[in-house]
C-alpha cells in the first residue's frame, strides 16, 4: 500500500505518481490521505490500480478514468468521474452536480445521493445511485445505464437519446421526449447485474424503465419552443 | 428629372420603387418562411456588410519612419503559443492557423487536406466537434484538440496526443448557441465516433455539461492540465460578444491562449437569423480584448488568436497591428481547398444556388466534396492537391503580411502596431481605435470631446 499525503505533497505529485503506473505495476494499491476537498484528484488514470481517497473531494475526482478503481470514502464535488472511459469509481457519500457527465464507459457507484444533472450527456457509462438524484439528470444522455434506487427530480432524461434509465422511486417529472418504457426480461437481467456490482440489495422488479420516445431525433419545427 | 417623372410614354407617372426595408431578398425569405414554417439553416458566417479590415489602411513608411527592403530584409513570422503555463508551447512558422472544423461537418479527406496544407506551411490545424481522426492527427504536425460542450469523441488518449487543447466556449457565428449536424451527414463512422445512432440529427449543447462560469472554468483547466501533465497549451475560444470581459475571465481562469472569433466566422450549420444578428464584427472585438490583456499585464504572455473573416495577408497584418499574436482561418481555408469553386457552377445551379453563394453545407451535397460525408462526392477532393493549394494560400498570405510590415518599417509581423493604421470610416475608426484617415482623431478617443 502506497500512502500519499495530498496536503503535504501536493496534487501534481499525486497525479504524476499515479500516471506513472503501468499495466504491469506492482504498486497496485494507493491511499490518498488529507484530500480536504481538493479538485482533480486521481484524474486521467490509465492502469489497473486501486486508489482509496480517505475523505471528501472537490471537482472532477477520477475524471477521464481508465482501468483504475477509485474509492472515495467521503463525498465528492461536481463532475466526479466525468468522461470516464472504463474502470470503477465508488463514492461512499453524496455527489454534487454532473456526476458521471459524458462518461463513455466503466461503472460509477454513488452510495448516497447525487445532485442535479447526474449522467448528463452520458455516452456509455453505467451509473448506480443508491439514493436520489436531482433535476435535469440524464439530459441528452446518449447511451449507457443510469440506475436510481431512490427518487428522481424534475425533467429526467430531457432530450434523451439511447441511454436507459431505471428508477425505483418516484420521478418528479420527465423531460422532453423521455417516456416510461416496458421492462423486458433483458432489462431485469441487466439491472440485476448492475445492482449486484454496485452492492445494492434493491430488487430489479421494483424499478421502472425510462427512455427516448425518439420524437426529437429529426428536426421538426413543431418541437421547438 | 425625378425618377418619378417618367414622361417617355405619355403623361408623367410614378415608376415602381422597390422598398429598401422590404427588399426582394427579404420578401423572398418571408414567402419561404410562410410556405415552410421553418427557419432557414445554413453554413458559413455573416454575409451582411459590417465594418471590417477593408475599412482600415496602412500608412506605410515616410520621413518619420523608414521601410525595410521588400524582398531581402528580414521580417520574422514565427509565433510561440502557450508560453504562460504549458511545458511544451507550440512553435509555429507563421501566425496563421487553421480554425476548428469537425470531421462530420467536413469529409475525412478535407480534414486530411487541412492537415497537409497547414503542416507544409508550418502551422497548426484544429479538430472540431466529433473528435480526432487518425488521418487528421497523422497529417497534422501541430494539432489543436477542441474540448467542446458535446464532448463527442472526447477521450484522454486523444487529449494526450494533441499539441494543444482548445476549450470552446463559443464561436463567432453563433455565440450562445449550440450546433446541429443533420442526419444526412451522419455516416456509420460519424455515428460511431459520436456514440449516436446513424441518420439522426445530432445536437451539440450550447454550454458545457460539467462547468458553468469562470470560477468553474479555472478548475476545469486545472483538471485538463493535470491529465496532460501540464504539457499542453490550453486555449479558451470565445465568440465575439463581450471581448473585454471574456478575455479577462479567460485569463483569470488560467488560459494560455485566448481565441476570439467574430461574427464573420463560419459554422457548419445554424439558423441564418443567428448568424446575421448575434455577435460582434471581428473588427470590434480586437481592441477590447487587447485592452483586457494589457490591463492585466499579460499582453504577449497570453497570446491572442483572432478569427472571423480573415482572407488576405492585409487582414492578417491588420489584425496583428491591432494586437493579435496570430489569426485563424476557416472559411478561407475551405475556399482554398476548392469550396464554392466556379468549376462546379452547373451543380450549384441544380441546388438552386451559384458559385460563391453556396452555403447549404449542412445538407451534405457539396459539389466540391468538402462539406459532405457522401462517399462519391468526397472523392472529388484530392487531399494532396487540396493540401498543396492550402499551403500556397497560407504562404501567399504570409508574404503579403510581410510586404506590408516591411513597408511600415518592421522586421517582425508582431511589431506592427495601431499607429501603422488609419480608418476609412467613422465606424471602423471607433472600433479599431485608430484615427480616421487624414486626422488624428477617432470617436471615443480620450480628450476628443466626442
Amino acid at each position: 500500500m502506497q500512502t500519499y499525503d495530498l496536503e503535504a505533497e501536493g496534487l501534481r505529485g499525486l497525479n504524476a505518481s499515479l500516471h506513472a503506473q503501468s499495466e504491469q505495476t506492482s504498486q497496485t494499491n494507493w491511499e490518498v490521505v488529507n484530500p480536504k476537498g481538493s479538485h482533480a484528484i486521481a484524474v486521467g488514470l490509465d492502469a489497473p490500480i486501486e486508489v482509496s481517497v480517505q475523505g471528501s473531494t472537490g471537482y472532477y475526482c477520477a475524471g477521464m478514468n481508465k482501468q483504475a478503481t477509485v474509492h472515495v470514502k467521503g463525498s465528492v464535488g461536481p463532475g466526479v468521474a466525468e468522461n470516464m472511459m472504463s474502470g470503477l469509481v465508488k463514492v461512499d457519500g453524496d455527489a454534487s452536480q454532473y456526476a458521471g457527465a459524458t462518461g463513455h464507459g466503466g461503472l460509477l457507484v454513488i452510495k448516497g445521493n447525487a445532485s442535479s444533472r447526474c449522467g448528463i450527456s452520458m455516452k456509455g457509462i453505467d451509473i448506480v445511485v443508491h439514493g436520489n438524484i436531482g433535476h435535469m439528470s440524464a439530459f441528452m444522455a446518449q447511451s449507457g445505464n443510469l440506475v436510481v434506487c431512490g427518487d428522481a427530480g424534475d425533467a429526467l432524461g430531457d432530450s434523451i437519446y439511447e441511454a436507459r434509465l431505471f428508477v425505483r422511486g418516484s420521478v418528479k417529472s420527465l423531460g422532453a421526449d423521455c417516456v416510461e418504457k416496458e421492462m423486458r426480461p433483458e432489462h431485469i437481467e441487466l439491472l440485476r447485474d448492475l445492482l449486484a456490482r454496485a452492492e445494492s440489495d434493491a430488487k430489479p422488479e421494483e424499478f421502472k424503465r425510462y427512455g427516448s420516445a425518439r420524437q426529437l431525433y429529426n428536426f421538426n419545427i413543431d418541437n421547438a419552443y | 428629372m425625378s425618377v418619378k417623372d417618367n414622361t417617355e410614354n405619355g403623361p408623367p407617372q410614378t415608376v415602381p420603387i422597390q422598398s429598401e426595408t422590404f427588399s426582394n431578398p427579404i420578401n423572398a425569405e418571408i414567402r419561404r418562411a410562410a410556405a415552410t414554417g421553418i427557419y432557414d439553416i445554413r453554413g458559413g458566417g455573416a454575409k451582411r456588410r459590417v465594418p471590417h479590415f477593408d475599412d482600415l489602411l496602412f500608412l506605410g513608411a515616410s520621413v518619420s519612419r523608414y521601410p525595410l527592403e521588400g524582398y531581402r530584409e528580414r521580417c520574422d513570422t514565427k509565433v510561440t503559443l502557450g508560453t504562460r503555463f504549458a511545458k511544451k508551447p507550440i512553435e509555429l512558422d507563421i501566425p496563421i492557423t487553421i480554425a476548428g472544423m469537425s470531421f462530420g461537418a467536413l469529409s475525412g479527406r478535407a480534414k486530411e487536406a487541412l492537415g497537409r496544407g497547414a503542416s507544409a506551411a508550418g502551422t497548426s490545424t484544429t479538430t472540431g466537434d466529433g473528435g480526432m481522426t487518425p488521418e487528421e492527427r497523422g497529417h497534422s504536425s501541430k494539432l489543436v484538440y477542441q474540448y467542446l460542450p458535446s464532448r463527442y469523441g472526447m477521450n484522454p488518449d486523444d487529449l494526450r496526443k494533441a499539441d494543444a487543447i482548445e476549450i470552446v466556449v463559443g464561436q463567432g457565428a453563433k455565440p450562445g448557441g449550440g450546433g446541429m449536424l443533420l442526419g444526412q451527414k451522419i455516416s456509420d463512422r460519424v455515428a460511431e465516433m459520436r456514440n449516436l445512432p446513424k441518420g439522426i440529427d445530432q445536437r451539440s449543447a450550447c454550454r458545457h455539461p460539467d462547468w458553468t462560469g469562470p470560477d468553474d472554468l479555472e478548475i476545469k483547466i486545472l483538471e485538463l492540465r493535470e491529465i496532460t501533465a501540464w504539457e499542453k497549451p490550453i486555449y479558451v475560444k470565445v465568440g465575439g460578444t463581450r471581448p473585454y470581459y471574456d478575455t479577462a475571465l479567460a485569463v483569470k481562469a488560467g488560459a494560455d491562449v485566448v481565441v476570439l472569433d467574430g461574427m464573420q466566422g463560419g459554422t457548419a450549420a445554424t439558423q441564418d437569423v443567428f448568424i446575421e444578428h448575434v455577435g460582434l464584427p471581428t473588427l470590434a472585438c480586437i481592441r477590447p480584448a487587447v485592452q483586457a490583456l494589457q490591463d492585466l499585464g499579460v499582453h504577449r504572455e497570453v497570446q491572442l488568436i483572432v478569427s472571423g473573416g480573415i482572407r488576405t495577408g492585409a487582414d492578417v497584418a491588420k489584425a496583428m497591428a491591432l494586437g493579435a499574436d496570430a489569426v485563424a482561418v476557416g472559411t478561407a481555408a475551405l475556399i482554398a481547398l476548392g469550396d464554392n469553386d466556379p468549376r462546379w457552377e452547373s451543380e450549384y445551379q441544380k441546388l438552386g444556388t451559384t458559385t460563391g453563394a453556396y452555403d447549404d453545407w449542412h445538407e451534405g451535397m457539396d459539389p466540391a466534396g468538402i462539406t459532405t460525408q457522401d462517399p462519391e462526392l468526397q472523392l472529388r477532393l484530392d487531399p494532396v492537391d487540396a493540401g498543396r493549394r492550402l499551403r500556397n494560400y497560407l504562404n501567399v498570405m504570409t508574404l503579403e503580411a510581410q510586404t506590408i510590415a516591411r513597408a511600415c518599417g518592421h522586421n517582425d509581423l508582431h511589431n506592427l502596431e495601431p499607429e501603422d493604421l488609419c480608418a476609412l470610416t467613422m465606424e471602423a475608426a471607433a472600433m479599431a481605435r485608430v484615427p480616421l484617415a487624414g486626422t488624428e482623431w477617432w470617436p471615443g478617443k480620450s480628450g476628443s470631446g466626442f
